[in-house]
């Protein structure tokens, strides 16, 4: 069977042109992914656990979902400080169902943001962010920038959905029409397409942006020679490509967002932006990874008003990134339970904060198994979200799309697990 | 079967010329009837102020600015939260609450319903998650066409049924209410960082003028007979001297429904500037009002400003550019392909600003000039002009003069010979106030005649009780206690059942979406029409297929279906 337009719950492109082919419940063909997208498609049912596992001293054995469902319920009513932790890979309806469950647990709940994005939101929340849907970028930008980002690699349809390789309304060629610039440590495979490579020191990036947010003011009198290793000439050719574009388009990834300097980097990047601004238009995009890492924090703000982070010990919710955060609440050894959902925090997480884990109950949700498995007394598979689940996805410009569900494997999806833990809580507590 | 009876309510009903009588309401199965059985649940009203469910016809309370405007602003989250008690989830937010807070904060105003005042067809999905969690309100969304590009096109062509063959594939599509304009061609200009001044500006390629596109609307939104009229955010928001812009407007609308209004005018504080600069700015509000008057076609809500901190929000992006570089705090821009944009700036109006002062006075001015309360509706645009929790203290303003010359005493007194409100002594009265705060809403909105804004028999039982007796007391000079009684009804009653009483929250949900499906000839419709997909899918970085929000995203749903005169 043919399922046109499908929606791809790889990364936050979330490239909604798929033609996947099932054939007897399984997924035969995929055209129009990359090779990202391809893998998670075709090679899904290879990967899958089939049922729920527990940890015995023996080792694992399989468990029956009642029995998971019962002891996460215990694991979960029985701890004083829970973690509820992931979600990005998750949609949008269960997510809703994780904040719920952190506020009536009186716990903390966290996503993946806070070892991503989560500067960039920090910077946000300082300055704000002039943004756009992608299709502006597609139907208008000259000049694309991506800084600290590698889109042929990690976002592999961008420049051909969103930006340089793409047609564009307002551009008769756009291939040649427009051009695009590519900031980073090393060359990587996008600096390769490049019309201008910014090769910079490691760390430099503060001090490049700086230099770049002086020129635009006009003050490239007190530029040195060299800044963090990029010359002046170079600066001041960027700077004016910059200002002489018609629509400038800012692309940001981890490169930036994790490095030296982290959430003052993208505050720099983004009163650039706003300077140029006052030039020509401009916007800026971050490069999210998760295809609904993006998703979390809209769920998580309307429900609480913060995008991530947040803690309900109080009976309100409380945010304060950098002790509210997973990892820190791990490495202080502050939960005393954790519930992992559609994340692998154990493979990204600072040994310390993986260690804890270990010591205390942790279950994870989670279609296949991870690093973090490793560190869980029990895990339940569920149904893959765009494959055998469908729900709200938010692309990393806020577009929100429905990702379908193409088939049925008979898994339960997130929605409903957590639904019935969370009812389960719920008439517990009384509520 | 639910039965209930209200007994001693002192019922205002401007719709039922009901004026302060003391009756009881009965009903059953969430509508008003004759009379209930003797089972019937009895709430005593004590003699209390009753009206139906107050109805907000422009707040921004749920979607993409909205989120982003909590999402930039945690100290705004600080500013307003409450703890998790009972049913009630615990709130965030002062000026931009998350939906609990929204949801309850209105309720126990004794508001049942509201109208989301922007929505983006692109990003309509995210609205509708967010009514979906703000579980005690009606909620209705405005889809923004200021700057669609099949809809200019089709105007640039002259074809206005083409014009209502979008609007009606757009917003059957995205389970929207109403056609909203929002700054007129501006937001595809601010796709290049450029702006229109007013009516008469072309837009940039399209070249069409934002006169066109509000006067096509209309006529489109006539042939579709939506139950509500065009919504028009005007041009030149917040410019000194904008006031002639906003008249002009008003002038482009043909007078072509004789049930409700053919043009609404929103936020009209923002729009009736004198003045040629920040330095010299005056209110215009008399010659706005005067227009007013002498359109009965016309209709239009305050936007009034109140001071305070709050959040700026709208999807005029080149405004809140503007705004952003007066205020110089945190900026946010938002704009939408092929369709419209967005802004975002925090704000803080001081009474030690002259032009806050004139700002605070323009709205006032507005709803005491306008003779006719149904053609200007009580509204801040939440949160842009003030949080919607300050709409008991401007109910007061409106009622009491000697209030409103208390207030100016405290302004910069330069203000004085910039504004008329000083020498006006009209004082509201009860029923001119359920008129601009749900008996008009319903008129405007189209709802009247589906029993929303009055206490009919047949009507929604959407019930407020205020813990005032009004009989005793003199608004004018008693408006503290006007604003005390307003802030918490006794009762929040919805669909015939409580919902709030004393502050407290008692359901969990209670609430419909409230959207509209035009039908137009099968041969018109978009979904068939080669040019419209082809652009769509060339466009666009969503398929066509996958723009439609689906039947999960309204799972409580009142579809209004109309029959295009086509």
């Amino acid at each position: 069977m043919l399922h046109e337009d499908v929606v791809c719950p790889f990364c936050a492109c979330l490239c909604d042109d798929l033609k996947v082919e099932t054939d007897n419940g399984t997924i035969v063909k995929v055209d129009n992914a990359c090779d990202l997208g391809n893998h998670k498609f075709l090679r899904d049912d290879n990967h899958r656990l089939k049922e729920p596992i527990r940890r015995t001293p023996s080792g694992w054995t399989s468990a029956t979902l009642q029995h998971a469902i019962d002891r996460t319920v215990e694991i979960l009513l029985g701890a004083d400080r829970p973690l509820l932790y992931g979600w990005s890979g998750t949609h949008g309806e269960a997510q809703s169902i994780g904040v719920h469950m952190a506020e009536v647990l009186g716990g903390v709940i966290d996503s993946t943001t806070s070892v991503c994005h989560g500067p960039s939101i920090l910077a946000i929340q300082e300055v704000g962010h002039p943004g756009c849907t992608l299709g502006q970028v597609k139907n208008r930008a000259d000049l694309v920038v991506y800084w600290g980002a590698n889109p042929i690699e990690a976002h592999p349809r961008h420049m051909s959905r969103y930006t340089t390789y793409t047609d564009g309304f307002f551009l008769d060629r756009a291939f040649k029409e427009r051009k695009v610039i590519v900031v980073d440590i090393r060359r990587t495979q996008t600096a390769e397409v490049a019309d201008e490579f910014i090769l910079i020191k490691k760390g430099g990036d503060y001090a490049v942006l700086s230099a770049l947010r002086a020129i635009v003011r006009g003050k490239s009198d007190m530029i040195p020679a060299t800044v963090a290793g990029v010359t002046k000439e170079q600066l001041l050719r960027i700077a004016e490509m910059c200002k002489k574009a018609k629509f400038g388009a800012f692309f940001f990834g981890m490169g930036i967002t994790q490095t030296q300097g982290k959430y003052k980097n993208i505050r720099n990047a983004i009163e650039l932006v706003d300077e140029l601004n006052r030039h020509t238009k401009f916007t800026l995009t971050p490069m999210r990874g998760h295809y609904n890492v993006y998703g979390f924090n809209e769920v998580c703000t309307w429900m609480t008003g913060y995008p991530y982070a947040v803690d309900f010990c109080r009976g309100m919710a409380f945010y304060n990134p950098g002790e509210t955060s997973a990892v820190d609440i791990l490495t202080r050894k502050e939960c005393d339970a954790c519930l992992v959902v559609a994340s692998d925090p154990a493979a990204h997480f600072p040994k310390d904060a993986v260690r804890h884990l270990g010591e205390i109950p942790t279950v994870q949700i989670d279609p296949y198994p991870n690093t973090t498995t490793a560190f869980c007394e029990l895990q339940i598979p569920v149904a893959v979200t765009g494959i055998d689940a469908q729900g709200t996805s938010y692309r990393m410009d806020g577009v929100p799309i429905r990702v379908k569900s193409i088939l049925n494997r008979g898994y339960p999806t997130d929605t409903d697990i957590l639904g019935e833990i969370y009812r389960r809580i719920k008439e517990a507590k009384r509520v | 079967m639910s039965e209930l009876l209200i007994r001693h309510a002192c019922v205002v009903d401007p719709v039922n010329r009901i004026s302060g009588e003391i009756m009881d309401l009965a009903v059953r199965d969430g509508r008003i009837v004759e009379s209930v059985s003797d089972r019937a649940e009895v709430i005593d009203a004590q003699g209390f102020l009753t009206m139906a469910g107050g109805i907000d016809s422009h707040t921004h309370i749920c979607g993409t600015k909205v989120n982003f405007g909590r999402y930039m602003s945690p100290e705004d989250m600080r500013a307003g939260r409450t703890l998790k008690k009972g049913q009630m989830h615990s709130t965030s937010g002062y000026s931009v609450p998350t939906t609990y807070g929204n949801s309850y904060r209105y309720a126990t105003m004794g508001y049942t319903a509201v109208l989301e005042g922007a929505m983006a067809p692109l990003e309509a999905r995210h609205t509708h998650e967010e009514f979906m969690a703000t579980p005690l309100q009606d909620t209705m969304a405005n889809v923004l066409f200021d700057g669609n590009w099949p809809v200019m096109e089709a105007v640039r062509d002259r074809d206005v049924k083409r014009v209502a063959a979008i609007v009606a594939w757009v917003l059957t599509a995205v389970k929207g209410f109403a056609i909203k304009i929002t700054n007129p061609g501006g937001t595809e200009a601010w796709g290049w960082g450029k702006n229109v001044t007013c009516i008469r500006d072309p837009v940039p390629y399209f070249e069409v003028t934002p006169a066109e596109i509000i006067e096509t609307l209309i006529r489109a939104n006539e042939i579709l007979r939506l139950p509500h009229s065009v919504h028009l955010h005007c041009n030149n928001l917040g410019t000194p001297g904008n006031y002639s812009c906003t008249i002009g407007s008003m002038d482009v609308a043909p007078d072509l429904n004789k049930e409700r209004q053919s043009l609404y005018v929103t936020h009209v504080q923002f729009h009736s500037y004198g003045g040629t600069s920040w330095k010299d700015i005056n209110s215009k509000a008399h010659v706005v009002a005067d227009a007013v008057n002498r359109k009965p076609h016309i209709v239009i809500d305050m936007g009034q400003m109140m001071f305070g901190k709050t959040t700026t929000m709208t999807a005029d992006g080149p405004m809140e550019f503007n705004l952003y570089k007066l205020h110089h705090n945190k900026w946010s821009n938002h704009d939408v392909e092929l369709e419209t944009g967005s802004g975002i700036i925090p704000v803080y109006y001081s009474r030690k600003s002259i032009v806050n002062s004139v700002m605070w006075a323009i709205g006032l001015e507005l709803a005491l000039l306008i003779k006719n309360p149904e053609q200007c509706l009580l509204a801040t645009d939440n949160p842009n002009g003030s949080p919607f929790v300050k709409y008991p203290e401007i109910i007061a303003l409106l009622m009491s003069n000697p209030y409103r010359q208390a207030e100016i005493a405290t302004l910069p007194p330069e203000t004085e010979s910039r504004i008329s409100l000083p020498a006006i002594d009209r004082e509201l009265d009860w029923n001119e106030i359920a008129m601009m705060t749900r008996a008009g809403q319903g008129r405007a909105l189209g709802l009247r005649k589906l029993g929303r804004g009055h206490l009919g028999l047949g009507a929604i039982a959407d019930i407020a009780i205020y813990p005032l007796s009004i009989g005793a007391i003199d608004p004018s000079k008693e408006y503290t206690r006007v604003i005390e009684a307003l802030r918490l009804t006794r009762y929040t009653i919805k669909n015939g059942k409580v919902i709030a009483r004393d502050g407290e929250i008692l359901s969990n949900r209670n609430k419909t979406t409230i959207w509209v499906r035009p039908k137009i000839p099968e041969q018109h419709r978009m979904d068939h029409d080669p040019d419209f997909i082809r652009n769509f899918e060339r466009y666009y970085t969503v398929r066509m297929s996958n723009y439609p929000v689906q039947e999960a995203y309204v799972p409580e749903s009142t579809c209004i279906e109309t029959e295009a005169v086509w």
